[in-house]
């Protein structure tokens, strides 16, 4: 596989889960999208502009605004051959799928002793500071880590995004595929030539030595921010991305936490009952003994996402917030 | 049923072994339900089983009028569907009482049977959960060009669910090979239909331009003879359809649902079961209309009696699964 690093194209994330589409769409004809606005439109966040056209409507296929309709119809649809990939506009909408997920998609191979596949692909968003409020802001992808039979994937880079949903899309279960809404436009670099990254296997994103910061999707590149901030205090902080929650690469989190023995765990989902109480006790069981202080969490206050913009900027960590964090933890 | 034999149209050979094959089917599930009954009863099964004894015709007639290969989708209630799409009763049995041998390696149970090989995709515990799932269905054989059509089986609770309208707007939209089955059995769950659906339930088909039509459902010629006219026209790429079967559940809600008077009369039990059984209609039709005699029928209630209570007796015996199989088939 191709390192990120030895690559020189650099594109935008939303980019990269274009090309991961197109690609997917070009070697197997029973791959399809399906969603609202999604072709001649290109979604409102212009993510797929141009698939329709090289495509055709019945593989970049509109949809009426029916996320419960559509979603149970691609159940189905991957049930018996098909291989769809559902858009669902933003993450506060995954409320209207949830039976089709979480009692269809989810349960489908188990309680048939294994005899039925439901292949498919759930895209949605998350993420707040797009002054867009409470119904259009939220990160519940955690409800999705809930459930035993779904795959929870969380990209934080153009690379990791590319690679892994083309995995997804390969992959035989139900997978959700969260993209933050605020990270379409991050440049990285993106190798031309075709690679997978496998569902289940973190990234170091930053070697350090004094602490641990593990950080999903929007929260990397603040944890990154932070990194350099705390160079300048002598911290030498350690960046993972666990980059799918489900199946999670708890190794990589537990080795890094003995190793620093200091960790701050940050997500963009609410805390309470979120991601990062699951990251926290798995690595508190996994390297209890090799802490030096109580993992600290760092995610969405437990408040409905405001409006306004001094209230919305409130609710999530920022670098200086991790920093904090991350002073306090080392004692300096 | 015409007690007078039409002599404009005298049955071939090939219409009296269908009327016969049938009625045995019917027998089938009816003989099927009362073991399931008795083993429930006696503590033997595990869970609720909800019997499908009254509603036998509409299984019996949809199925007959379908190809081994195409789809159908089941309820809760839902031992008949399966029994009459082919599934092994021995099998269905196993299932029923958790055993390894069972359709599912027991992990689905009576409300989740499901078998690829004859088209099942599944029994469905979720009121109207599998509407889309069956819309799914239909929408992979239209665009891989298999010809086969899907079958959504649902009972009048599930008008209550805004998913089946959801689907049957795109199923209209794309002229997808799926037809509505709704076993009216005048009862969502210990409520009558009337006190919790509104207007005519007929209508709710062509307000998406997918023609309905009532039939008697337990008159198990005319529910084939109409499901072949509907998956002709979907077979043909006209589209879906919908049709409503009135129907009665001569037993309650669940085994166990036994004190009923608060909801329907005894009287109105007791007429259903003397003038309206389906079973006994076609009985003293097919003596009638001369294609049978008593004892020919007689033969055929032995002989299914004898099947069932071998397959009844296989899933008694067959082992429980090891507890280490609690987490396989998880993903695929």
């Amino acid at each position: 596989m191709p390192e990120a690093a030895t690559a020189v194209r650099e594109i935008t994330l939303a980019e990269a889960v274009r090309e991961a589409l197109a690609e997917e769409l070009r070697r197997d004809p029973k791959v399809f999208i399906c969603g609202e606005d999604i072709a001649e439109a290109g979604h409102p966040f212009k993510v797929l502009t141009g698939l329709v056209q090289e495509f055709g409507p019945e593989r970049v296929l509109d949809t009426p605004i029916s996320e419960p309709g559509f979603t149970g119809l691609a159940v189905g649809a991957a049930m018996t051959g098909m291989r769809p990939v559902v858009d669902i506009m933003f993450g506060d909408f995954i409320g209207l799928t949830m039976d089709q997920m979480v009692n269809q998609a989810a349960k489908i191979h188990y309680m048939s002793g294994g005899k039925w596949r439901c292949p498919m692909v759930m895209r949605t968003t998350l993420g707040a500071t797009r002054r867009s409020a409470a119904q259009h802001s939220q990160s519940l992808h955690a409800w999705m880590c809930h459930v035993p039979g779904l795959k929870v994937v969380l990209p934080s880079t153009p690379y990791d995004a590319k690679g892994l949903l083309k995995s997804a899309i390969r992959d035989e279960n139900p997978v959700v595929f969260f993209e933050d809404k605020m990270m379409y436009r991050l440049k990285g670099p993106v190798p031309a030539e075709e690679y997978t990254i496998p569902l289940g296997v973190a990234d170091v994103k930053r070697v350090g030595e004094d602490i641990t910061i593990v950080a999903t999707s929007s929260m990397v590149q603040i944890a990154l921010g932070a990194a350099k901030l705390l160079d300048e205090y002598d911290i030498s902080a350690e960046v993972i991305d666990p980059r799918t929650l489900w199946p999670l690469d708890e190794k990589t989190l537990i080795d890094s936490a003995k190793k620093t023995s200091r960790v701050i765990v940050m997500d963009e989902g609410y805390g309470r009952y979120g991601v990062t109480a699951e990251l926290a006790s798995v690595i508190a069981e996994g390297a209890f003994f090799n802490l030096e202080a109580p993992v600290k969490r760092l995610g969405a206050m437990h408040v409905p996402i405001p409006f306004s913009p001094p209230l919305e900027d409130a609710t999530v960590p920022t670098e200086k917030t991790v920093f904090d964090a991350a002073r306090a933890l080392c004692g300096k | 049923m015409s007690a007078t034999v039409d002599r404009t149209n005298i049955p071939t050979k090939a219409d009296t072994d269908l009327w016969l094959r049938m009625y045995r089917q019917m027998l089938r599930i009816r003989k099927f339900e009362d073991h399931v009954n008795d083993l429930y009863t006696r503590a033997l099964m595990p869970g609720l089983a909800h019997l499908y004894i009254g509603e036998e015709a509409i299984a019996v007639g949809v199925c007959e009028a379908l190809r081994a290969d195409d789809y159908i989708t089941s309820t809760h209630r839902g031992h008949g569907h399966c029994l009459a799409k082919g599934a092994d009763v021995s099998l269905m049995f196993a299932e029923l009482l958790g055993k390894e041998a069972g359709y599912c390696k027991g992990k689905g149970g009576s409300m989740h049977i499901a078998d690829p090989a004859t088209g099942n995709l599944g029994a469905n515990a979720i009121v109207g959960g599998s509407t889309g799932i069956a819309t799914g269905a239909a929408f992979s054989a239209k665009r891989l060009g298999t010809g086969q059509v899907a079958v959504c089986f649902f009972g009048d609770g599930a008008l209550g669910q805004g998913l089946l309208y959801e689907v049957m707007n795109m199923a209209a939209l794309w002229k997808l090979p799926v037809i509505y089955v709704c076993e009216n059995n005048l009862y969502n769950e210990y409520t009558h239909m009337s006190e919790a659906t509104a207007g005519n339930i007929e209508l709710r088909g062509p307000a998406f331009g997918v023609p309905a039509e009532t039939i008697d459902g337990q008159d198990v010629r005319l529910v084939y003879r109409t499901m072949q006219r509907l998956v002709d026209r979907a077979r043909k790429g006209e589209g879906p359809s919908m049709l409503f079967c009135n129907t009665y559940r001569f037993h309650g809600h669940h085994v166990g649902d036994v004190a009923r008077e608060y909801y329907r009369s005894k009287q109105e039990e007791a007429l259903w079961k003397t003038e309206r059984d389906p079973v006994t209609l076609m009985f003293k039709a097919l003596i009638s209309e001369g294609i049978a005699d008593q004892g020919a029928l007689e033969k055929i209630q032995s002989e299914v009696e004898t099947e069932m209570e071998a397959a009844a007796k296989f899933g008694v015996d067959a082992p429980y699964p090891s507890s280490d199989k609690v987490d396989q088939d998880i993903y695929a």
